[in-house]
């Protein structure tokens, strides 16, 4: 008895678990390009760089000629990750806008007579 | 509950066809439903899997011997520990928790990339059900876990005495944790090779299940490396055995691969050599896996061979190799870089010298291990190399392993002026010249040219560590106003990679000093000695004090107290223990106790001192064979009066055998106790060995030092983990970055007098490593 | 110097070092090795004075133990020929019969033994596989109670 249970219990999690995302529409979306997640990581990971560089400079690794390149590169690099992480933002901001838009006109159509 | 266990099986497997076929379908189709849905799909996998594990698990504690791997492998005399462990013991069971380990660490790899690197996961996740699926389906089709047999047996095999250790519990666990997490960056490697995106991101995101592959696989190793150290018989604590290689050589790929892809993140350098050695590994790790179930080569670890599998592992392996080199050919162009290592002292440069060792001292550990069956293949004859092989070119490599750990850290990316190369280099430089000096003036140690080169590189790289911490710590005081202590903690908190790293490398030397001292001057000495009879081994004295015995329900032990002695002064005393658990075969109702040739099981326990500057370790090898006419007498007699007893009325020999066999535990009472009391001369075996401590000392420090690397870093102070405030934040670090580039535009925060450029940056941008 | 060359002189040093590598494990392979024969190959091949690495399982009710050594037989695991054994040194604790081991043997002068047991090198596979034999676990009321009594 125990066991069928279990084995019901278990059946059951893993139907409503593996297809909640196929009865969702709100998870349709084909775009798998770089995300937001993605672009924050990058920047982070950037950020990190900039500090190593410096901390290289400070415990005497790195003379200030070569620091000054190194860092000058770097922070390029950060900003050009922070104008596309603008971008995108941007984009999440209109998608998310988009689908609020569509919800609401369903909400406001007539029910059915 | 064992169809529930098996359904269970079934239903899993049926999960991994769903979810690997929602995989492609969503990558292929860029749908993201479906990718998710097939997320979920190993989500669902691992509570399955779980759930099937811990049914398997009651049955052992409950003792359920109808489960035929239950009935194998344990009894009811098993204490209570060995019964929650001894499913993994079995092939079967170890399968099973190969599959809930993999599909639990696949799980949090899949949750925690589930918003990133969308193109590459669909295929990573194809590539892991794969992998998970291969695993369930032995268990499911060919090694099942929950076959039963009718009736029952009343009593189980029970679990070999040699592995009542308490390393049992956790040795296969940690070991297999680092094999399935080895798998993860490798399927992420695969999906970013089919999907074409090549570039840093997917390193970055798998980095930490390489670290913790890296970090359990090492705990797995020490802790088998503990437990052999401790048994008698199977090669102090590392014997070059083929399984032990087979851990170990994951290992040094994957130490390879976590400083190799640092360069891939800074310089977008190496990603030719990054993807090959993530692959690389993760096929070592498979294939050690199948050393230990195939016993296709002679190891004293190896489990007795099932042909049944051997077929379908080297099928696998030969599939991820083939396939590994296929995709790496396949994108090759894409992943050639354009930049190049500038000079010989940068970072970059000490890296790429560092993976070339640990990749050849791989390739000489392969080559050697697998050998006899290279030179089975060529000669037709079975040529077995033994440790004279290996240490030749180990020992070199060891020593250049350690110097470069020392060199890398002082040498930062891209270049190092001749002026910071000097005042770099100069204190650890300046340690290494002093232990030399300090070394060649002690007796015996110029003799060993390996050891000797290994404790100055040593000396090297504790005087680069040390620095590190002193300099880092002192920028920080300085900069804050902390005192020293507090800047210490801080300093670390705040650069766990790098910090972390840096014990990483301390622990490492120390562990292998531990090593290169323990093994080149180590003093072993066998020994007869009748009780109050001595012997002298490296300055000790080694006094058989008295002989000791026990007879329990579960064996019998023959042991003595050794007193250890030096200059006339008590230095420890030891106890050695030789036990014997009855034959469950035999039916000799005496010799079953005590005769190893009746199928008797006997484990030796080590009287071991261990200290900061030497261990001292004693084994008794008792030799019941003076008790052996006894024991023949009574045989034959107990036989007889059972014969006996045996043509009596049924009602009168229930009670005349219980006399009987209270009459024979006596007897073996009293046999067991003349070991005391008539006692005779026995072998012992004497070791004393310098600095073994430091190498447990030394796997401690390390794997402290890669918990901390790994540690996630709490979010970014005032802001979610989604960044939701967004654009101000993003507007004041553009801010702070130009003001750091001297393009004159207005900061909040003006830099304070006399700080160097770019301290304004460090302050607005001190949060901790993010999260992966 | 140009990068691309610097990079052309980087590989053929690291060839050549693969390479010298490789020519000294092939050939410290070959010449330290040491054949690993079963009992019916080291009774067909056995020359005088050399040693061989014997694999097989230790033949049951062959142990015999003395003060100071060891004798049993090993069989060949894919055919009933059996080689007899001296052997002398440690005994590791997995050592039973029916166990997988792997000893050095040389020819020997034991009039009993043909082969003798290098000192120290016997080893025996990991137990965690081993199987009771068929028919081993006693029946509910068996007489094969333990010491100390059940």
């Amino acid at each position: 008895m125990v066991g069928y249970l279990i084995i019901l219990i278990v059946l059951a999690v893993v139907f409503t678990l593996i297809t909640g995302p196929l009865r969702s529409a709100r998870h349709r979306r084909s775009d798998l390009g770089v995300t937001t997640a993605d672009l924050e990581a990058a920047r982070d990971a950037k950020y990190r760089e900039i500090r190593d560089a410096e901390m290289d400079l400070r415990t005497g690794k790195l003379s200030e000629e070569d620091h000054r390149e190194i860092d000058g590169g770097l922070r390029a690099e950060a900003i050009e990750i922070l104008h596309r992480l603008d971008e995108a933002q941007a984009a999440d901001a209109e998608a998310e806008a988009g689908q609020d838009g569509r919800r609401d006109a369903e909400s406001e159509l007539p029910s059915a007579p | 509950m064992a169809p529930v266990g098996r359904l269970l099986l079934i239903l899993g497997f049926i999960t991994v066809l769903y979810g690997l076929g929602a995989s492609l379908y969503g990558g292929r189709a860029r749908d993201e439903a479906w990718i998710h849905s097939g997320r979920r799909a190993m989500y669902s996998l691992a509570l399955i899997a779980l759930v099937a594990f811990v049914i398997l698990d009651i049955a052992f504690v409950r003792n359920d011997f109808a489960y035929n791997i239950v009935a194998d492998g344990s009894s009811s005399t098993t204490p209570f520990f060995y019964r929650v462990a001894a499913i993994w013991s079995t092939q079967q069971g170890s399968l099973l928790l190969w599959v809930t380990l993999f599909s639990g660490w696949a799980s949090l790899a899949l949750f925690l990339t589930r918003n990133k690197i969308r193109e590459v996961v669909p295929w990573a996740q194809a590539a892991l059900f794969t992998l998970v699926g291969f695993f369930l389906g032995l268990n499911t089709f060919l090694a099942n876990p929950f076959e039963t047999s009718s009736p029952a047996p009343p009593q189980g095999a029970g679990l070999d005495p040699l592995l009542r250790h308490t390393t049992m519990m956790i040795h296969p666990p940690m070991l297999y944790s680092g094999y399935t997490l080895m798998l993860i960056p490798f399927c992420f490697a695969i999906g970013a090779l089919v999907s074409g995106r090549v570039n840093a991101e997917w390193v970055s995101v798998t980095r930490r299940f390489a670290l913790g592959a890296w970090l359990f696989l090492g705990i797995g190793i020490v802790l088998g490396a503990r437990w052999s150290y401790t048994e008698l018989g199977w090669g102090g604590f590392w014997g070059w055995d083929p399984v032990e290689n087979a851990a170990l050589m994951p290992w040094l790929v994957a130490t390879a691969y976590i400083h190799s892809i640092m360069i891939q993140e800074k310089r977008g350098m190496l990603r030719v050599w990054n993807v090959s050695l993530v692959l690389l590994a993760g096929v070592m790790a498979m294939v050690g896996d199948f050393l230990v179930r195939s016993g296709i080569l002679s190891s004293i670890h190896a489990f007795v061979p099932d042909p049944t599998l051997d077929i379908a592992f080297v099928a696998i392996v030969g599939v991820m190799t083939l396939g590994s080199i296929g995709l790496v050919l396949w994108r090759y162009e894409s992943l050639k870089s354009e930049a190049s290592i500038a000079s010989i002292f940068s970072r970059e440069a000490m890296f790429v010298a560092q993976n070339m060792v640990l990749v050849a001292l791989t390739l000489v550990i392969f080559w050697v291990t697998f050998f006899p069956l290279i030179s089975e293949a060529i000669t037709g004859n079975e040529i077995n190399v033994g440790q004279a092989a290996f240490l030749p070119f180990v020992d070199p490599l060891a020593v250049a392993i350690v110097a470069l750990a020392g060199i890398a850290p002082i040498i930062p990316w891209r270049r190092m002026s001749l002026d910071k190369l000097r005042s770099n280099f100069a204190f650890p430089l300046g340690a290494g010249l002093v232990a030399l000096v300090v070394l060649l003036l002690v007796p015996g140690v110029s003799a060993h040219t390996a050891p000797l080169a290994i404790f100055c590189a040593a000396a090297f790289v504790v005087a680069t560590v040390v620095q590190e911490f002193v300099r880092g710590t002192r920028v920080r005081a300085r900069g804050t106003g902390e005192s020293p202590p507090v800047a210490l903690v801080r300093l670390v908190s705040r650069n766990r990679r790098r910090y972390g790293g840096y014990l990483v490398h301390l622990g490492v030397v120390i562990a292998l000093v531990g090593v290169a001292a323990s093994t080149s001057f180590q003093h072993q000495r066998r020994a007869t000695l009748a009780p109050g009879q001595s012997v002298r081994s490296d300055g000790y004295t080694f006094t058989y004090v008295r002989p000791v015995a026990a007879a329990t329900a579960q064996k019998l032990e023959f042991g003595a107290i050794m007193r250890v002695s030096r200059g006339g002064h008590r230095v420890t005393t030891l106890r050695t223990v030789y036990g014997v658990y009855p034959s469950a075969t035999s039916s000799a109702p005496l010799g079953r106790f005590f005769e190893t040739s009746l199928g008797a099981s006997d484990e030796s326990t080590v009287g071991l001192d261990a200290g900061l500057t030497h261990d001292i370790w004693v084994v008794i090898s008792a030799d019941t064979q003076p008790l052996d006419p006894i024991i023949n007498r009574g045989d034959a007699a107990f036989s007889r009066a059972m014969s006996a007893i045996l043509k009596l009325p049924r009602r009168q020999q229930s009670q005349k055998l219980s006399d009987l066999f209270q009459l024979r535990d006596r007897a073996v009472q009293e046999l067991t106790h003349r070991w005391v009391s008539r006692p005779w001369p026995t072998q012992f075996l004497i070791e004393v060995s310098p600095l073994v401590t430091w190498l447990w000392i030394g796997a401690i420090i390390a794997a402290l030092g890669g918990l901390i690397s790994l540690w996630p870093a709490t979010p970014r102070r005032g802001r979610g983990r989604r960044d939701r405030d967004g654009g101000a934040g993003r507007l004041a670090d553009r801010r702070a970055l130009d003001a750091g580039r001297g393009l004159g535009a207005d900061s909040r925060e003006p830099a304070p007098a006399g700080a160097p450029r770019g301290g304004e940056l460090v302050t607005r941008l001190t949060p901790p490593d993010p999260a992966a | 110097m140009d990068p691309s060359r610097k990079r052309a002189i980087r590989l053929w040093v690291a060839l050549s070092c693969a390479v010298l590598l490789a020519v000294a494990l092939i050939y410290t392979s070959f010449s330290a090795g040491r054949d690993e024969v079963t009992a019916s190959q080291l009774i067909r091949r056995a020359k005088p004075g050399t040693t061989y690495i014997l694999a097989g399982t230790v033949v049951d009710g062959s142990v015999r133990r003395t003060a100071s050594a060891l004798s049993f037989r090993i069989r060949d695991p894919k055919s009933d020929v059996t080689a007899a054994v001296h052997y002398t040194g440690e005994v590791p604790d997995p050592f039973a019969q029916g166990r997988a081991v792997l000893v050095d043997v040389k020819e020997g002068s034991s009039p009993t033994a043909t082969y003798t047991g290098v000192a120290n090198s016997l080893t025996t596979k990991c137990p965690s596989k081993y199987k009771a034999a068929s028919g081993a676990i006693p029946k509910a009321g068996s007489s094969q109670s333990g010491a100390g009594s059940e």
